[in-house]
């Protein structure tokens, strides 16, 4: 017992010791390398002497504080401070690096009157509210289809699941080469179109779709596919006997029964087709000309608003109009969250 | 007879959407084997195809300095698996201990923080957690930035939230009784945890891990951001970007990269297709 509290007691000392000193060098400007290994070592030390330390009563609260410590240490620093220093500097005029002014709400009244900036908001919107039915409606016929009994299912389950593998940088490159070089040849040769769909503005945003779809649609059918199997057997069975025809059970049984899961999905690709990013930029990098838009010409006809934070932030080099766009990217998504819990609450007290 | 055709037509339409889903694939892999030139003339037929073009534009986009396949490679790699190790590891524990507390506040507290977290966008962070890890890594001295431990703790502090949310369901699960059990034999919490709770956790572990793999191993944004384009550390999806800004138009190598960056997935993939396939409708259901 003694042994175990030389030992903890020696171990909490070095580390202690170990953090104090690469502190105080932190602090003083030391351009010493070994400072940052020391503070790493330092808090294992330290956390190991608390572990070692002999009580019985509060080495259950040790061993909550060490297992708890690592991920929310990184959480912390990853998402927590971020987000709370991000939504301060939206009212700054930061640049990346540092604050010269607190600029007030400057920022968000420059981004509305930025016709290019609406253009990006609304587009998101006509494209989240297109794929969530189209998604969901494509990927809940492949699901009745994957439900079927038939020969290959597996197969193709799998084939339409495939795309969702693919990292949107790539498949966006794959797309844009069979856009620019494929179907331009096919479209060319029988309707006389000699321009490749990622030309114009209308035509790009309608690909993006397509692409999305593709990527999508097969991730959404499994969920789908997921639910059906779960509508009891004798349900189905009973409305057979009861004379039910194929289209029947699907609108006043099928579809019913998976309610929660319409929900689900609904809200899934809502999310992610609000956050959409690579496929956007890897396949026409937002551009394309809108001739009159709120009186102006733009070049960003193609430009969702994630890829609008982004190309500001990055591209153009303002930081803090970027994160003032951002944040309000931020309360968009909350807003559909906070609707998408009570739709799912509401639905939980109907049954 | 009649249901008979009906499942014909099923059949039929499963495999013209099939064939639609698996085209562009088809159209690099093919591709791959050819010429810049013959590309351009008829993107779909099989003249100028051969195995030593393939050979070709293999060597020249593995060999291009660019691109560093094996090395973006080997980056991705090691990124993702540490990643996950870490992520179920310090996952579980964290998920555990919030799990059996859940009727203290602080407990609560952290829990409705992690839930609530998952609103979220990256594009919020994005910018400031670039200038944090900038000035924590010159504060204490390890580059955060540009390094493979940064990212590895920027991925620990994305994944953590879902990864807690998913294991937390599972665990709620797992009988208290087991560990009272083993307390009363004169078990430590940690051993417990250790040596019930963690092997118990394999299934539910299968299913973040994959969720977290997929993301990770797909992600752009998050690298190109904190190892920059042209960094020392970088990712296949950084790769490739890089690679096709400095070839436009050269599909023969751009499509032979796509080709070797989509790979590793898919043989994955068709070894371990129903627990992907499981573990990503599980990850969306819950």
């Amino acid at each position: 017992m003694t042994e175990k509290k030389a030992l903890s007691a020696g171990l909490l000392a070095l580390g202690a010791a170990g953090l104090a000193v690469s502190l105080i060098m932190d602090f003083s400007g030391s351009e010493n390398t070994i400072r940052g290994p020391l503070l790493v070592i330092g808090a294992i030390l330290a956390l190991v002497g608390l572990y070692c330390i002999p009580t019985k009563k509060y080495h259950r609260s040790i061993i909550n504080f060490i297992f708890l410590f690592p991920l929310l240490f990184a959480f912390g620093v990853t998402v927590i401070i971020p987000l709370l220093l991000g939504i301060g500097y939206s009212f700054t005029d930061w640049n990346g690096v540092v604050i010269k002014n607190v600029v007030g709400i400057s920022n968000y009244t420059t981004m509305f009157r930025d016709p290019s900036f609406i253009w990006s908001v609304l587009l998101t919107f006509l494209f989240v509210i297109f794929n969530m039915i189209l998604v969901n409606l494509i990927g809940f016929a492949l699901a009745l289809l994957c439900t079927a009994q038939m020969r290959g299912i597996g197969f193709f389950r799998a084939s339409y699941f495939l795309p969702n593998l693919i990292g949107g940088i790539v498949l966006g490159y794959i797309w844009q080469f069979v856009f620019n070089n494929v179907l331009v040849q096919i479209t060319a040769k029988t309707i006389g179109l000699q321009n490749s769909i990622l030309a114009t503005t209308g035509t790009a945003f309608w690909a993006i779709i397509a692409v999305y779809i593709w990527q999508y649609a097969g991730y959404i059918m499994l969920i789908y596919v997921t639910g059906l199997t779960t509508i009891p057997g004798d349900v189905l069975e009973a409305s057979r006997i009861d004379g039910a025809k194929g289209i029947e059970t699907l609108f006043k049984i099928k579809i019913p029964m998976i309610a929660s899961t319409i929900t689900i999905c609904t809200f899934l690709t809502l999310t992610s087709a609000f956050k959409q990013f690579d496929v956007n930029m890897a396949l026409t990098n937002g551009t394309g000309s809108v001739a009159d838009f709120m009186g102006s010409y733009l070049t960003n006809g193609t430009q969702m608003l994630a890829l609008n934070i982004y190309n500001t932030a990055i591209s153009k080099n303002s930081y803090a109009l970027g994160q003032a766009k951002a944040v309000l990217f931020f309360v968009i998504l909350a807003c559909v969250s906070i609707l998408q819990v009570r739709i799912s609450n509401s639905r939980e007290v109907e049954m | 007879m009649k249901k008979r055709t009906k499942k014909i037509i099923a059949a039929l339409i499963g495999t013209v959407i099939a064939v639609y889903t698996l085209l562009p694939f088809y159209l690099v892999l093919l591709n791959a084997f050819k010429k810049a030139n013959d590309i351009v003339a008829n993107p779909v037929s099989f003249a100028g195809a051969s195995l030593s073009q393939f050979v070709t534009n293999l060597s020249s986009v593995v060999n291009n300095s660019n691109f560093s396949y094996w090395y973006a490679f080997a980056c991705s790699i090691i990124i993702t698996f540490v990643s996950l190790a870490l992520l179920a590891l310090l996952g579980a524990m964290a998920a555990w201990v919030i799990c059996r507390n859940n009727k203290k506040k602080w407990a609560n507290v952290i829990y409705m923080i992690f839930i609530a977290s998952m609103v979220i966008p990256f594009q919020v962070v994005m910018l400031p957690l670039i200038s944090t890890f900038r000035d924590v890594g010159n504060f204490i001295g390890v580059s955060m930035l540009q390094s493979i431990p940064g990212i590895v703790f920027a991925y620990l502090g994305f994944g953590g939230a879902m990864t807690v949310f998913i294991l937390n369901g599972f665990i709620k699960g797992i009988p208290y009784g087991l560990e009272e059990a083993a307390a009363i034999d004169g078990c430590s919490p940690e051993r417990t945890f250790f040596t019930i709770i963690l092997p118990l956790l394999k299934p539910v572990i299968t299913t973040v891990t994959i969720l977290n793999g997929m993301w990770i191993w797909n992600d752009y944004l998050l690298p190109s951001l904190m190892l920059g384009q042209n960094g020392k550390v970088k990712t296949l999806p950084v790769a490739v970007q890089a690679f096709v800004g400095s070839y436009v138009k050269q599909w023969d190598l751009i499509l032979t990269a796509a080709l070797l960056a989509i790979i590793p997935m898919i043989v994955i993939f068709v070894f371990a297709q129903k627990q992907i396939m499981g573990g990503m409708v599980e990850g969306a259901i819950k």
